[in-house]
């Protein structure tokens, strides 16, 4: 049988791991010492579960705590930075020890194929398995950041009493023009202003798309009761809305949040004054 | 049958809706409103629509006539306390409601009502902050 050949490895442990770390450091994914520490535990875990192995590895309740072990083990190698090929190599050499060791005990040729074939299909599944642990690391962070940016880009600050100011910063699309309304109305309703200031100075572009979500948000808190103001308008922004055809002459527009601020105070009728030095 | 309150406060007229509108019971507000206002001649008519969760096209447009009847009556409307998904179904429908002035709060809408009667008595053109 060819689980007796497999399992034959677990006494060949430390040649294996000789020969595999030959290897691992020509392949160039040798890490020093954290990695043998690893290689160690994972090639024990392993080995001792060929040697345990009876029928199908896919049922084995021993792979799984090797599964989970090399998922953990490329995970932490992924954070340390190796790519997801080097991460691939990690098991490929250590198939390649194996063979290498296999056909030194198994002379019969039928048997040495056999047990190549079994040690192949439990090294890929786990390889694959490697890959897979590496994306679902990335989507972890990729989407960890998504929600860190839209948290991010849409604070909205109370500059005064009565007046909102809300900062934008990078470009409005749909969904995000969204949640900014919502937060900007939802803060209105909370602070009772009438004042709202839509900072656009850190938006990049205006299209007629992102126009188009600025008055909508505009016209929504002229319905809530409250006076909206956009400020930020560089050069540039107000070119391109002129030469897109860009109507924005029922809103109240400002060059910079000073001027939309001092506009703000005129409409709460109060006034901001230097004091007299006696 | 069931008719949504209207009720005088000295030269105004409070309307607080309560349920959610469907639309015979809007047209009723709206012809009931108009009579009240011709009755009392009323100055100012405050719409509280704060417990309001949907508005439709139908019920903005009701709005909006609302406003237009009792600006030729000589009444100024504010609509006060839209629910900010309201204020948003709205936009997105299209409906910015152009005529209708609204105020955050009834005491925000109490004020600019007074400020509105002040500076028609007066016929003077000082600051006001209206949303026209």
């Amino acid at each position: 049988m060819q689980n007796n050949f497999l399992g034959g490895l677990k006494e060949h442990e430390n040649r294996l791991l000789t020969v595999w770390s030959q290897l691992l450091i020509e392949s160039g994914s040798d890490d020093g010492a954290v990695e043998e520490e690893e290689s160690k535990e994972f090639a024990s875990l392993f080995l001792s579960a060929l040697a345990t192995l009876n029928g199908r590895f896919q049922d084995s309740q021993e792979f799984e705590k090797v599964e989970d072990l090399i998922v953990g083990i490329s995970t932490s190698r992924g954070k340390r930075g190796f790519s997801p090929r080097e991460n691939a190599q990690y098991l490929t050499t250590f198939k390649q020890a194996s063979s290498q060791i296999l056909s030194e005990l198994i002379t019969d040729s039928e048997n040495l194929y056999q047990a190549n074939l079994e040690l192949n299909a439990i090294i890929d599944n786990m390889t694959i398995m490697t890959f897979e642990a590496f994306m679902r690391g990335r989507e972890d962070i990729i989407s960890r950041q998504v929600d860190e940016i839209s948290e991010i880009s849409t604070p909205v600050i109370t500059v005064w009493e009565g007046i909102v100011a809300l900062p934008i910063i990078g470009t409005l699309d749909s969904s995000r023009t969204q949640i900014v309304m919502e937060n900007l109305l939802q803060q209105i309703v909370d602070t009772g202003s009438s004042i709202a200031i839509l900072d656009i100075s850190g938006v990049p572009a205006v299209d007629s798309l992102v126009a188009q979500h600025l008055i909508k948000t505009v016209s929504a808190t002229r319905l809530m009761g409250a006076e909206c103001i956009i400020s930020g308008i560089r050069p540039e922004i107000a070119q391109t809305v002129v030469h897109l055809g860009i109507d924005l002459t029922g809103i109240i527009t400002k060059a910079s949040l000073a001027s939309a601020l001092k506009t703000a105070f005129d409409m709460l009728q109060l006034t901001v004054v230097k004091r007299k030095l006696v | 049958m069931e008719r949504i309150p209207i009720l005088k406060m000295g030269d105004f007229l409070l309307v607080t809706i309560q349920v959610d509108l469907y639309d015979q019971l809007a047209e009723n507000l709206e012809s009931d409103l108009i009579n009240t206002i011709s009755k009392h001649s009323s100055k100012g008519v405050l719409i509280d629509i704060s417990a309001v969760s949907i508005i439709d096209s139908f019920m903005g447009r009701i709005l909006g006539n609302i406003a237009v009847m009792s600006k030729i009556m000589d009444a100024q409307t504010v609509v006060v306390g839209m629910q900010p998904a309201v204020a948003i179904t709205l936009v997105e429908l299209g409906l910015s409601l152009n005529g209708v002035i609204s105020a955050l709060n009834v005491e925000k809408g109490m004020d600019l009502l007074r400020s509105k009667m002040h500076t028609s008595d007066n016929e003077e053109q000082d600051y006001d902050d209206d949303n026209e």
